[in-house]
């Protein structure tokens, strides 16, 4: 089996504040996951907020260099500094889509120009025919057009069109992996079950592993493979996305699915935490602990007594 | 007993755009009649770019070019006097907002200046109308960050040091700092876990009750809806077609597109696919006559096609815009045999 994405004991810490109040945030703590260059899967990563989902994306866009281990994408070690080329290439292979639209797209910059830039820079694509046809396709997978889009800028658009505009300009350079940092928070329903079915169809058809960020289960547990859940910079539980969400067994993860919002009690606002299970969600935070694998095939973060 | 706080009337706020000597227009807002009570917690939602963050970007007098009021009021009736922000000038809203009319925006980063530190951010929001002294300022901040579970040193970082959940707890506690009496907000939790989430989401409804503050807020997620709100209200294609009281829109919607709505999320250990809706969204250029759902509806009749359904009583607390609204039949049925309230 050969590996399309290798991540390798990686670590990232960051050093916070001025010279006086120097603090350092170990965003990611020794995270190790590999995906398989035969078999594209949809990889997802749900987790705490702030517990590194978004920094070990961005090692994986080589966009932050990991402080610790390695990253290698099917094997060349991408974790270090390289030349503009090199970089270049690696870009069209990894794209991103990232977690908020209005952060993604230059504010003064219409849509279209930003398609098109990416559509000269990796496809090197000059005819204006040529340009229109990459980006009206790559529109159309995520059901919008050229026509819609043109001459708008990024305020003119909601959140919902914006989001499929970042997908379809991450599909510009047919990448066989596109990593996904909740692309879907900010659409309706509708939507939302049309993107995720996109990206099972990207997988299915297209053949592109995605890694897919979410804080939604449902739809993790509707579309993964396998899934990796993350508590303060440590992947607390990995495994096949339905045995892990079916029966989660670390606390952080029980109590992660425990507090999903259900419309079951609508009315009656239900917004109350089991306060045990909260404190055992908590109660090891500090310790390393270390990754056991179980006969299902997952794997769970287990301390020592403390 | 109950006090309305806001009163929007036949609102229409439409983008006037031109390009290049063609004339463009969005009507975003198309003649929205509402009104707003005192304590409560109101939920809107609706489709993807029907004109919710449009409608709240009125009620929060945040109106830029090119989007214009064509029409209509939207009255406060806040504790330092009336208020109608369609015509009130920039002054007149400088004098009530933060204090008595609080907005969070869509997309958290936007209200946080990127080589501001969040401390001074909070200043340049909360010194002024909380009026405390240095050390009773400081305290009052710290105070409420505690409850929004960040830590002290938050105000030392900069914007792009946080976590995408920690900068959108962080503007939910510049919005709720000064204890406003009206706060509107776009998506407050979407970018959080479900656990923080969840702990906000008592947060805010715990403010709003200390407070008796009324609150306005616009998300997706529709279990959101179902647990934090009084009343629920839906738009679609610039229109409120559907409101009423939460466990009544989920229950017993009277309006298809609410039905399908509220109908169309899976659930955890759920993989069967569930039904989009047909047919594409609908322009706001040039919207549908009649009942701008009728293209899409399960339920349209001839008449959809030409009349437009006005949105009328039916039943206690609750109004449709449907000619067939008899007919609607919920998609979902409640899990628990309950009495309904
Ligand atoms: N550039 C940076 N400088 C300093 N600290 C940072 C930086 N980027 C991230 N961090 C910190 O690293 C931690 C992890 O942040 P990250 O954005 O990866 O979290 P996340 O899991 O994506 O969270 P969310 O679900 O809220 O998006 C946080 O404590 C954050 O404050
Ligand atoms: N500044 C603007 N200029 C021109 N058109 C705009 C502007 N802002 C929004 N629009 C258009 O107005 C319509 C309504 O947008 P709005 O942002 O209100 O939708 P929304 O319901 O909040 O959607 P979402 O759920 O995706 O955030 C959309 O067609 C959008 O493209
Ligand atoms: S008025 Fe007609 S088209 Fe509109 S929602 Fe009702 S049945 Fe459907
Ligand atoms: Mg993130
Ligand atoms: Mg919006």
């Amino acid at each position: 089996m050969s590996t399309l994405l290798d991540v390798r004991n990686v670590s990232k810490r960051f050093t916070m504040g001025g010279l006086l109040s120097r603090k350092t945030v170990d965003a990611v703590q020794d995270a190790s996951l590999s995906l398989s260059a035969e078999t594209p899967e949809i990889f997802t990563i749900i987790g705490e907020s702030g517990s590194g989902k978004t920094t070990l994306a961005r090692m994986i866009l080589g966009l932050e260099l990991p402080t610790d281990g390695e990253i290698s994408f099917r094997g060349k070690t991408v974790s270090h500094r390289v030349g503009r080329q090199e970089r270049l290439e690696f870009m069209a292979n990894v794209q991103p889509v990232f977690q908020n639209p209005f952060e993604a797209f230059n504010p003064l910059k219409r849509i279209d120009r930003y398609l098109e830039s990416t559509a000269k820079r990796f496809l090197k694509l000059r005819h204006r025919d040529d340009l229109d046809a990459a980006m009206d396709s790559a529109l159309q997978k995520v059901g919008l057009s050229i026509a819609e889009v043109r001459g708008r800028f990024p305020h003119e658009m909601s959140g919902g069109q914006l989001q499929r505009a970042a997908i379809a300009r991450a599909l510009i350079p047919n990448p066989p992996l596109l990593v996904a940092d909740e692309p879907v928070s900010m659409v309706d329903a509708s939507l939302r079950m049309s993107i995720v079915n996109l990206l099972k169809s990207l997988r299915d058809d297209l053949r592109v592993s995605v890694i897919y960020i979410t804080h939604d289960l449902a739809t993790a547990y509707y579309i993964s493979n396998r899934l990796i859940i993350m508590q303060r910079g440590r992947i607390v539980e990995m495994g096949d996305a339905r045995t892990v969400l079916d029966n989660p067994e670390h606390p952080y993860s029980r109590l992660l699915k425990a507090s999903v919002l259900s419309t079951e009690d609508a009315g009656s606002g239900k917004l109350i935490t089991d306060p045990g299970m909260a404190e055992r969600a908590t109660a090891l935070i500090r310790q390393p602990g270390r990754l056991v694998a179980r006969p299902d095939g997952r794997s769970v973060r287990v301390y020592e007594r403390a | 007993m109950t006090e309305d706080l806001l009163k929007v009337e036949g609102l229409k706020a439409y983008y006037q755009m031109n390009y290049f000597g063609v004339e463009r227009e969005v009507r975003a807002v198309d003649d929205i009649t509402m009104t707003i009570r005192k304590n409560e917690i109101y939920g809107i939602a609706g489709e993807s770019s029907s004109g919710k963050t449009s409608f709240i970007k009125v009620l929060a007098a945040a109106i830029r070019p090119p989007m214009r009021i064509v029409a209509g009021s939207v009255k406060y009736d806040f504790k330092n006097g009336p208020i109608d922000v369609a015509t009130a000038t920039p002054a007149q809203i400088e004098a009530v907002r933060w204090r008595h009319l609080s907005y969070i925006m869509q997309g958290s980063m936007s209200v946080l200046n990127p080589v501001r530190r969040i401390g001074r951010t909070f200043e340049d929001f909360a010194r002024r109308p909380l009026g405390l002294s240095g050390e009773a300022y400081r305290a009052r901040v710290l105070n409420h960050l505690e409850r929004l579970k960040l830590p002290a040193d938050v105000l030392n970082a900069y914007p792009h040091e946080l976590s995408g959940g920690m900068r959108q707890r962080v503007t939910i506690g510049l919005a709720t700092v000064c204890h406003p009496e009206f706060v509107i907000a776009d998506e407050p939790t979407t970018a959080l876990d479900v656990v923080v989430q969840k702990e906000v989401l008592g947060l805010i409804r715990e403010i709003q009750q200390d407070m008796g503050s009324s609150v306005v807020f616009v998300t997706h997620d529709m279990t959101v809806h179902a647990n934090m709100a009084d009343r629920v209200g839906i738009i679609y294609a610039g229109r409120l077609v559907e409101e009423g009281p939460t466990r009544q829109m989920f229950f017993a919607p009277k309006h298809p597109y609410t039905a399908h709505l509220v109908a169309s999320l899976p659930r955890i250990g759920d993989t069967a696919q569930r039904p989009a809706l047909e047919g594409r969204p609908p322009s706001l250029a040039s919207p549908p006559s009649g009942c701008r759902f009728h293209p899409r509806c399960p339920l349209a009749i001839d008449k959809c096609k030409t009349d437009v359904p006005p949105l009328i009583q039916v039943a206690n607390d609750h109004r449709s815009a449907c000619w067939r609204w008899q007919d609607v039949e919920p998609l979902v049925v409640p899990q628990r045999h309950e009495v309904m309230a």
